[in-house]
């Protein structure tokens, strides 16, 4: 009796502390591990608004290496860190950023898409999304050296939900630091873009 | 200590049995009620035209003036939303120019997740021109049992104001045609 009722809590706690399901494309299936609702924010910011941005190189999905600089007095860039490939939220981040590539141009700046997930591992999940126009980069060796770098790598070795924006000077104009277990608003980032123009 | 873990299971399944008030639902089921969403009446003087309301407030799905209201489930960051979108849209052209569905069988969309600034984005973005409400905070995402998207469901009102869900169906329109068809079907209307 004590077995069953032993049983039956723990299966009650384990569907009670799973954490929200965030609207989910079907694109993905069923593929989409729910890690449950996480610590908001588990790192300490290292850089600020009006800091230069620390420069990086990073590989690529597509087989470049992709430095920061590169865009250096040519686009303003967007850092998008995400969490993890295949997971709820981040599943249905970067293909809005897809769709909204006019916000972008009108503003004179890229998006550079970050996780600490390895090459193929990105590959098989941003094909899911459709093509995307920006580049995807992968942090994953070292482990999560550029997010640590940003001040945006959690203990358990993934990222924040972290958005930079970054000047053609190179010089960080707006950081958002979310909630992991929400996507930010599109109207936010957007707004932030305008202001580069001012 | 069997006393307190009988105590403490209770209360897990007291738990358990509210949670759905929160939101914790299953998806609509054919031939049940449309739980309780409602919206604030748009101040698009078309869009109010389209609905059959008036004024301001917030109204109830079946409170449109229609005999048949489809809801789509949609997000902008979903990439099969946005692939079926200019399909939506050539449904929503098709369902308008039938003389026999377009006053009967009216078509709203709700961006789970997506913020005002978003829906509207998402609307100038694909042309898109029935009436698109926006569920920032996944209030009414959650209420409708966190189905993925696409999701589509259909309900039949009855003249007495009752209703009941006639369709409830993950996955996109894919065919204008088609999916008239399936409309007329359940709608009875033809």
């Amino acid at each position: 009796m004590i077995k069953t009722l032993k049983y039956i809590a723990s299966l009650l706690v384990v569907v009670l502390m799973a954490g929200p399901v965030f609207s989910l494309s079907d694109a993905y299936k069923n593929n989409i591990y729910n890690p449950g609702d996480l610590k908001p924010v588990d790192s300490v910011a290292r850089v600020k608004a009006g800091d230069k941005a620390p420069d990086f190189t990073l590989p690529s999905i597509s087989g470049e290496r992709i430095s920061l600089s590169d865009y250096r007095g040519k686009k303003n860039v967007v850092l998008s860190f995400v969490p993890a490939a295949w997971t709820p939220v981040c599943s249905d981040q970067w293909p809005g950023y897809n769709l909204a590539k006019s916000f972008f141009d009108e503003n004179d700046a890229v998006m550079l898409g970050i996780t600490v997930d390895n090459i193929p591992t990105l590959y098989a999940w941003t094909n899911q999304m459709g093509k995307l126009w920006f580049p995807v980069l992968s942090d994953f060796w070292p482990h999560g050296a550029v997010a640590d770098i940003y001040g945006v790598l959690r203990t358990s070795g993934v990222t924040e939900r972290a958005l930079f924006v970054i000047d053609k000077e190179g010089i960080i104009r707006y950081v958002n630091v979310g909630d992991i277990n929400k996507r930010p608003e599109l109207g936010a980032l957007v707004t932030e873009l305008r202001k580069l123009k001012k | 200590m069997r006393k307190s873990l009988m105590g403490f299971a209770s209360i897990l399944f007291v738990i358990a049995a509210v949670l759905p008030s929160f939101g914790q639902s299953a998806p609509p089921q054919e031939g049940g009620a449309l739980p309780k969403i409602s919206f604030p009446v748009p101040q698009d003087q078309a869009y109010q035209q389209y609905l059959g309301l008036k004024g301001g407030g917030t109204f109830l799905v079946p409170q449109i003036k229609a005999k048949v209201v489809i809801v789509q489930i949609f997000s902008m960051y979903c990439p099969h939303c946005q692939k079926d979108a200019p399909v939506a849209n050539e449904f929503f052209s098709k369902l308008s120019a039938d003389g026999k569905l377009k006053d009967s069988v009216k078509l709203i969309g709700i961006g789970a997740g997506n913020s005002d600034f978003e829906i509207d984005f998402f609307r100038k973005q694909y042309g898109i021109k029935f009436p698109l409400f926006s569920d920032g905070d996944f209030e009414i995402h959650k209420i409708i049992g966190e189905v993925r998207t696409p999701y589509f469901i259909a309900i039949k009102i009855n003249k007495n104001g009752t209703h009941k869900i006639v369709y409830s169906k993950l996955g996109g329109i894919e065919n204008a045609d088609e999916f008239l068809n399936k409309v007329k079907s359940f709608s009875g209307i033809k």
